[in-house]
């Protein structure tokens, strides 16, 4: 296949992933709507329990609440706002949502793209020490330090990076370098195993030749994959650790919208959420695909 | 089977027998309170101290290893039950339906969970005896976390369908239930088991992470996420070193299972 | 050499000439408080004030025509100089203090009290404080005829008239700022929403202190939106946060062993806990559940069985008093002291139950019927005190064969199903009192009031006590003596005590945190604990951090 070829197909693979990427974040947007709706708790407040207000200011109030419009006209306003970039506006805050992601997603991200940068560093630089020197001690005592982390819940840690005053991308760190570091790690064990690179070591190859020419091209395809999820299971890992944290992020957002029932966020918050995990999911996907292609 | 794998299946069969054995060794019923000796110090007749309310730690410590240890499983099995269910028929049908089922997988990771575990504790009725509400507790985690072994049961069924034993079988004509009930079944079995035990402690974990949020176990039954809740206070947790033994055990445990099974890929 | 001395000496005065300056001039301008709100205000404006962190917001940058000294619990002039409410509770006049200016400068006179009364009687308004002052339907009328008096007229009399206006912050009729335009000691000059919100000092405040120097001596308060109480504290403890308003007794007690100066302890407040039994005639458990709520000597046995002093030496650490009822001892004025003190007696409580039909068979109870007495309590989820009651609640109860399942549920369910629904058996809830009068309570105990929790909007009172009740509710709204108001409010309690269709257990105390750096400071057990007299409260360098944040 030409070159022009397989970029106009993989362009048009890559459109089509992303508009059913945007589908499935609308019916995932719109699932938790009919959730909300037909949840116990919902179109009830905290003002319900305040003796100060009389029966008919309740009742005003109430009127005054998205659900009262039906779920099929509420999805309906809600698409067509959508469309024109309107998010709505959230009850329990009272301020659009719009602005509120605009403030809360670059917190996240940044503790997210931070965290598995920490993550990956960590875990390449520990996998490449315990290839190089292949002793049994590193690996017992890299093993059981994994394990560790592993076995933590995220939730212990989250507060353990308060006590410590330590940054949410700290704790996001934490709770996904063990999973990168065992699969990086064996994956390159697999891949210094393989009988071209002994062939190459027999010819006398430089070390850095060997990992550049012989290591990377194979290993790259299921690496650029577990970026992907990688990314994912962040993102996943930081709600709780946000909530936990007490740092003001989308997790935090979410948390808290769900507490109170609070039917344009938690729409909206889970577009955002849908949207971002799938792409990380596909871009996995993707990446895995096209680069094993090329590697045949 | 290695020095260390051999350390840590005997280390979690003294805890699960040590579980089993619990009501016998329980010094106090679990939810006891007593109001004398609040927050108490480890003595003879109370040996981790007592908590709060004055409960000997001890015993909710048995009583919430049992709840963790037993429902993780049922949890794990559940889960690994729907995610056998729907992995193993898209990996076979393929095309359209594999499509959806893995696009379903991902939109399910992204919803709302908190809510929804909110939603289904909120809409319990009420009479229900607690331990049956933290059986419901645990099967909605079960419900919820069966994303995690889709992929790859669905990867194992792909290549199962590709496999040549079986384009054999249906060459034969072999019927489609006699297909999946002797070719199929037999060679994603052994997946299915390694997925189930993966699990276990993948919902011991996510048991303590609800409980730690108040999502998990309902008070007064403790369980090992329960029993942490009081880790924010990090000045009172050095005061008093015992009140990490719940943590210690959950971390044992957990490492004992990761010692003892297979590795699992990267997914979810 | 002694040039080069001297030259250095000057150089070393030179560079420490500026700190001295700043140190004298910081000890003498008020610096930057700092404390915590737990969550985003929803609205700078003072009328539409519902949540705490819009009051907190309101209080610290509100001008008000009578404040309620939060110390004394007496009324004191504020904007107005003095006040002359008629014998019919219907209209107020105030005579106002002139040559005053909002924080913007716009002059400060009765037409911008009339507009704030007026916007605060529209009917489409729908907030707390609008609705306090709506006790019946009708226009306000309000006459300006000078720039420093105004007579209002209400539709129908307002029990405790007067003590109403503290929540009234006077917006300003004409100025381009509309609701940041203020009257108080402070106004928002900055909010970043989820982090913080900032109030600077307002130049133009009216008060002045004994000496004549312009109030308030703060320059500035921050107020940092914090959630998570335990960061709170950790904050707190290093020096980040100059006091907590409202503390839990053991983060109290956490902070008590480290530094005993910081932690304050003013007493009961006006909060209570409280449990009830679901009188619902149409509720969704067996009629003879239903039976056994009804019953007063099953209510009261129950009250008798349950150990207040455990719930409040235990879960509160003993910073709290059991619960005479629905006014705390606090309440000076209000609080009927002549109720008897709640007993702990579970033998006394079977007696009870034994009239009632009830008998005790080995560890069981069961009532008339041979029915096994139990029932479910709910209460709500994440509030740690509560669960504690509830569990210790449980324990109490199974003393007298009565098993008590405990169920937590997040607030909107819990609110579903007690105000709509009325799918529950018992519940335990708390009550946040910021009103002295009680007659804020009066959608509590008529029956055909929403707030009713019991049995709410009834057609007609369900017993004769509810009857009584109701009818001393109206002859309280309607009278302006406080004399006799407080006759029909003790009858009240009175009614309470013997029927416990509220059964309280305890009154907690009113605990906050205040840095030794903030000089000044009283603790109330009236909300706002800790900050009440913001506008007097200055800081001094902290003795534990020995310089000043």
């Amino acid at each position: 296949m030409s070159d022009t070829k397989i970029s106009k197909n993989l362009l048009r693979l890559g459109l089509r992933r992303l508009l059913v990427l945007v589908c499935l974040g609308l019916v995932g947007a719109l699932a938790s709507a009919t959730l909300v709706r037909f949840a116990p708790g919902n179109g009830v407040s905290e003002r319900d329990l305040d003796p100060r207000l009389r029966p008919d200011s309740v009742e005003a109030l109430r009127q005054q609440q998205a659900l009262h419009q039906g779920l099929p006209a509420f999805y309906f306003h809600y698409l067509a706002a959508l469309f024109h970039g309107d998010l709505g506006e959230s009850e329990s805050l009272k301020r659009p949502v719009r602005e509120l992601l605009r403030q809360r997603l670059p917190v996240t991200g940044n503790s997210v793209v931070r965290g598995l940068g920490v993550a990956w560093l960590a875990a390449a630089l520990l996998a490449s020490l315990g290839i190089a020197s292949r002793g049994w001690f590193f690996e017992a005592s890299t093993t059981a330090f994994n394990s560790l982390l592993l076995s933590l819940p995220s939730a212990v840690v989250a507060m353990l990076a308060v006590q410590l005053r330590a940054p949410v991308f700290f704790a996001i760190a934490v709770a996904v370098f063990p999973r990168l570091y065992s699969y990086i790690r064996n994956l390159l064990v697999r891949s210094y195993d393989q009988p071209h690179v002994l062939a190459a070591r027999a010819r006398g190859l430089g070390s850095s030749a060997i990992f550049m020419r012989h290591v990377l091209p194979l290993a790259a395809p299921p690496l650029f994959a577990l970026l992907g999820v990688s990314f994912a299971i962040s993102f996943g890992a930081a709600i709780p650790i946000e909530a936990l944290c007490d740092s003001p992020g989308l997790g935090q957002l979410a948390w808290q919208a769900a507490l109170s029932r609070d039917l344009p966020l938690i729409v909206n918050v889970t577009l955002v959420v849908t949207l971002v995990m799938l792409s990380a999911n596909s871009f996995a996907d993707l990446a895995g695909r096209t680069f094993s292609r090329e590697a045949q | 089977m290695k020095p260390l794998q051999k350390v840590a299946v005997s280390v979690l069969c003294v805890i699960f027998v040590t579980m089993a054995l619990a009501t016998f060794l329980l010094p106090a019923h679990y939810a006891r309170q007593y109001r004398d000796i609040p927050n108490a110090v480890p003595s003879p007749a109370h040996p981790l101290g007592t908590d709060a309310l004055g409960r000997d730690s001890l015993s909710r410590l048995l009583y919430g290893t049992r709840v963790s240890l037993l429902l993780a499983p049922a949890a794990a099995l559940l889960a690994t039950l729907i995610a056998a269910l729907l992995g193993s028929v898209a990996g076979l049908l393929g095309g359209w339906f594999e499509r959806i089922v893995l696009a379903a997988t991902d939109l399910s990771l992204a919803l709302p969970w908190l809510f929804l575990l909110l939603v289904v504790r909120a809409m319990l009725p009420l009479d229900v005896p607690p331990l049956v509400s933290v059986v419901i507790a645990f099967l909605m985690m079960g419900l919820l976390g069966w994303q995690a072994s889709v992929r790859v049961i669905c990867a194992a069924a792909r290549g199962v369908r590709d496999s040549d034993f079986l384009l054999l079988a249906r060459s034969t004509g072999c019927k489609p239930a006699r297909l999946v009930w002797c070719h199929v079944a037999p060679n994603l079995r052994p997946l299915f088991y390694a997925q189930f035990f993966i699990s276990i402690p993948l919902f011991i974990l996510t048991e303590a992470n609800l409980s730690i949020l108040g999502l998990g176990v309902m008070e007064p039954m403790p369980s090992w996420g329960n029993l942490m809740r009081g880790f924010e206070d990090f000045s009172t947790l050095s005061a008093n070193p015992w009140r990490l033994v719940p943590l210690v055990l959950l971390v044992i445990v957990v490492m004992c299972f990761q010692l003892v099974l297979p590795q699992q890929e990267v997914t979810q | 050499m002694i040039r080069r001395a001297s030259i250095l000496f000057s150089l070393t005065i030179a560079w420490c000439f500026p700190a001295f300056v700043a140190a004298q001039s910081a000890a003498q301008s008020g610096g930057e408080l700092h404390f915590c709100i737990h969550g985003e205000p929803k609205t700078f404006n003072p009328l539409l004030v519902e949540d705490g962190q819009s009051e907190i917001v309101r209080y610290l940058t509100g001008g008000v025509l009578i404040r309620l000294n939060r110390q004394t619990q007496a009324l004191e002039p504020a904007l107005a100089t003095s006040w002359n409410a008629t014998p019919d509770g219907r209209t107020i006049k105030f005579h106002l203090r002139t040559g005053l200016h909002f924080s913007d400068g716009t002059p400060f006179t009765s037409e911008d009290v009339a507009y704030t009364v007026k916007a605060l009687m529209d009917p489409q308004l729908h907030s707390p404080t609008g609705d306090s002052f709506r006790s019946g339907d009708g226009q306000v009328s309000v006459q300006t005829p000078t720039a420093d008096t105004i007579t209002v007229t209400f539709p129908a009399p307002v029990a405790g008239l007067e003590r109403l206006f503290d929540q009234v912050a006077i917006l300003s009729a004409h100025s381009p700022k509309k609701e940041m335009a203020v009257l108080g000691p402070f106004y928002v000059a900055d909010y970043s929403p989820g982090s913080y919100v900032q109030l600077r000092r307002n130049t133009n405040y009216w008060k002045k202190d004994k000496e004549g120097k312009s109030l308030p001596y703060l320059d500035s308060i921050r107020l940092d939106i914090q959630r998570n109480h335990d960061i709170e504290i950790l904050r707190f403890r290093r020096g980040e946060v100059h006091l907590i308003n409202s503390l839990d007794a053991d983060l109290f007690d956490r902070l008590q062993k480290e530094s005993p100066s910081s932690a304050h302890d003013a007493g009961p407040s006006l909060d209570s806990e409280f449990v009830w039994f679901n009188q619902v005639p149409t509720a969704a458990f067996p009629e003879y559940k239903k039976v056994w709520f009804r019953s007063t000597e099953f209510r009261k046995a129950i009250s008798l069985a349950i150990n207040r002093a455990d719930l409040a030496r235990i879960v509160y650490a003993g910073h709290a008093q059991p619960a005479y009822g629905p006014i705390s001892p606090a309440n000076h004025f209000w609080f009927n002291s002549a109720l008897p003190l709640p007993k702990y007696d579970s033998a006394a409580a079977l007696r009870l139950l034994a009239q009632a039909g009830f008998r005790l068979e080995g560890e069981t109870l069961r009532d008339s019927s041979g029915n096994r007495v139990e029932f479910t309590l709910i209460t709500s989820t994440g509030n740690k005190p509560r669960e504690q009651m509830a569990t210790m609640i449980q324990q109490d109860l199974s003393q007298i064969g009565i098993k008590v399942n405990m169920v937590t549920l997040d607030f909107p369910s819990l609110i579903e199903r007690i105000t709509r629904t009325f799918d529950y058996e018992a519940c335990l809830l708390g009550f946040t009192n910021t009103d002295l009068d009680p007659n804020s309570q009066m959608n509590v105990w008529l029956s055909s009031a929403e707030n009713h929790q019991w049995n709410p909007k009834q057609s007609k009172p369900a017993t004769a006590w509810e009857a009584e009740i109701d009818r001393l509710m109206q002859s309280q709204a309607s009278s302006t003596s406080d004399k006799k108001r407080k006759a029909d409010w003790d009858r009240v309690q009175q009614i309470v005590a013997e029927q416990q269709p509220f059964i309280y257990l305890i009154n907690r105390d009113a605990m906050s945190a205040i840095s030794p750096a903030v000089l000044g400071s009283a603790p109330s057990v009236l909300d706002p604990h800790a900050f009440w007299n913001a506008d007097v409260l200055r800081l001094g360098p902290d003795p534990a951090l020995g310089a000043q944040k």
